[in-house]
């Protein structure tokens, strides 16, 4: 084909492609519109950490956030951390007993401890604190949006940023430790009442082992990551609210979502906190 | 004095506003009127800063504003108040939380003048022994008039009305009418009206100015509005199908 025809031929298309543009009929991609979000949430995030710093802070607002994050989370992160610690004590002890033998199974204690403490009950209390807190933050904030309570609010000189989501996110990052140490106690209670009071593992090795190869910065280390998943939900629930449109399905969508992604963002920062925390082996 | 040049502002491909252009005098009630979905509402959220324009400026007593960081620009919103379409009440808290959330913000008053300013606020709009009531427990009209106390409370040099007479009936829509003119007489404030209801511009109105295409297409008093030989202006005001503005 002569040059002269491939710059038609290309010219044409360069048309159509622009005039496809023009209506819309060209889907933005979906990696555009994860970048988009992505974006989006970058930015929610920069101004809502430069915000913590900025006066007048909302006291009022974020100890009603501390009570609804942490006070009414205490039954749902009670029975989620008791019902780990039996099962995870009840699995130890048939390991220990199928795989090491009789009498092996006092040697659970620390596995539960660490499993916990490390783990188990982080992940289940940032699951747990992302269906009851995240997807509400997200149903409230949508609602105030579509109602125009947030531009009401803009208007009567408040920054909404700092008025909605800043002591939102403070109070996650405060409450979740909390509730994850209570989970801790609860669950490492729960694995030895399973083994010493149910199952007659001989109590002064199991608690021996525990204390002896539990260690604070396995319990820290946990902490931290708790604290890392509050702002996850805060800053995915907060934002899900106020991007929501369209009524009470949109709002309805953007609570789905709030669950959705902080529920994914926790496993995933899971996975890299328990590779960037340091352990120690020996 | 508020006066808006070339504004132009776009959500994906729809244009909304093209180059829009008004002036607004100090103490006048101008009411803009256009169909649903022409960009009313659009218009009045930028004057207080909730939209930023694509292209264009808004300049509040000479001050442009739409460059204006948020910051900055919570000094001008302090000179608005505004009475929201569903009036936007705040689920959570009760009337006078409501009524007194701006003053707080803005004045940083003590509490006890705060709930005397309250009490004084929902008085002018003819409402009394409500300030313990939650916003799900009063009616269309109740809410309305919560809404325009919240708005006048801090004492604002301008009012915006989003459609104050929508979703009411036309008694009370005449309610809101009257409190609109008494807010202009007692407190000698700017009004900007948006609305589509002619019943109630011409009751309000001193200006009018008629929003069409993005651009405004008519400016006048009533009486020149009424007398305006624009199709498109005639069609509107007397609410007919056929004519240039097209249906749907």
């Amino acid at each position: 084909m002569p040059l002269s025809e491939n710059m038609h031929v290309l010219l044409i298309w360069s048309i159509v492609l622009l005039k496809l543009k023009m209506f819309h009929r060209v889907r933005p991609s979906f990696f555009s519109l994860f970048f988009e979000q992505l974006g989006e949430l970058g930015l929610l995030s920069f101004k809502t950490f430069k915000n913590i710093f900025k006066k007048p802070w909302e006291k009022k607002i974020f100890i009603q956030q501390l009570e609804e994050v942490g006070v009414r989370s205490f039954p749902v992160v009670s029975l989620t951390a008791a019902f780990v610690g039996l099962v995870f004590g009840l699995q130890t002890y048939v390991g220990f007993h199928r795989y090491v033998g009789p009498g092996s199974e006092a040697y659970g204690g620390p596995i539960i401890s660490l499993g916990l403490s490390k783990e188990f009950i982080p992940i289940l209390v940032g699951l747990m604190v992302s269906g009851r807190v995240g997807s509400a933050m997200a149903a409230e904030i949508g609602t105030m949006k579509i109602t125009e309570q947030i531009d009401a609010l803009f208007s009567l000189g408040a920054d909404p940023n700092r008025y909605l989501v800043v002591p939102r996110m403070l109070a996650c990052f405060i409450m979740l430790p909390c509730l994850t140490l209570y989970g801790d106690i609860l669950g490492i209670g729960a694995g030895y009442f399973y083994n010493v009071f149910i199952m007659g593992v001989n109590r002064f090795i199991y608690l021996k082992n525990t204390l002896l190869y539990l260690e604070l910065w396995d319990v820290i280390s946990g902490l931290i990551k708790a604290a890392a998943f509050g702002i996850i939900i805060a800053i995915i629930g907060c934002w899900q609210g106020l991007r929501a449109e369209g009524g009470a399905e949109g709002v309805g969508r953007a609570t789905t979502r709030a669950v959705v992604y902080s529920s994914i963002s926790i496993l995933l920062v899971n996975f890299f906190l328990s590779k960037v925390l340091p352990t120690r082996l020996g | 004095m508020i006066r808006i040049v070339g504004l132009h502002k776009s959500f994906g491909l729809n244009r909304v506003l093209q180059g829009l252009n008004l002036k607004i005098e100090h103490g006048e009630t101008l009411v803009v009127i256009g169909q649903s979905g022409s960009g009313k509402s659009v218009l009045i959220k930028h004057l207080i800063g909730l939209l930023k324009p694509d292209k264009g400026e808004i300049f509040i007593d000479g001050v442009e504003i739409t460059r204006m960081k948020d910051d900055e620009l919570r000094k001008i919103t302090r000179k608005f108040g505004m009475l929201f379409q569903g009036a936007a009440l705040f689920d959570s808290m009760t009337v006078a939380q409501n009524v007194g959330f701006g003053l707080e913000r803005y004045t940083g008053y003590p509490a006890e003048k705060i709930e005397k300013l309250v009490k004084e606020s929902l008085a002018k709009v003819g409402l009394q022994g409500v300030e313990g009531l939650m916003p799900h427990e009063l009616s269309g009209g109740m809410k309305k008039r919560v809404g325009l106390a919240r708005a006048i409370a801090y004492k604002p040099e301008i009012i915006l009305y989003d459609e104050p007479s929508t979703g009411i009936d036309p008694i009370r829509a005449d309610a809101i009418n009257d409190l609109i003119n008494m807010m202009k007489k007692e407190l000698k404030v700017t009004s900007v009206v948006i609305t589509h209801d002619m019943v109630s511009s011409y009751k309000v109105a001193d200006r009018m100015a008629m929003l069409y295409e993005g651009r405004i297409i008519e400016v006048g008093n009533p009486e020149e509005i009424k007398s305006s030989k624009n199709p498109v202006v005639q069609q509107f005001i007397h609410g007919k199908a056929e004519g240039p503005i097209e249906n749907w």
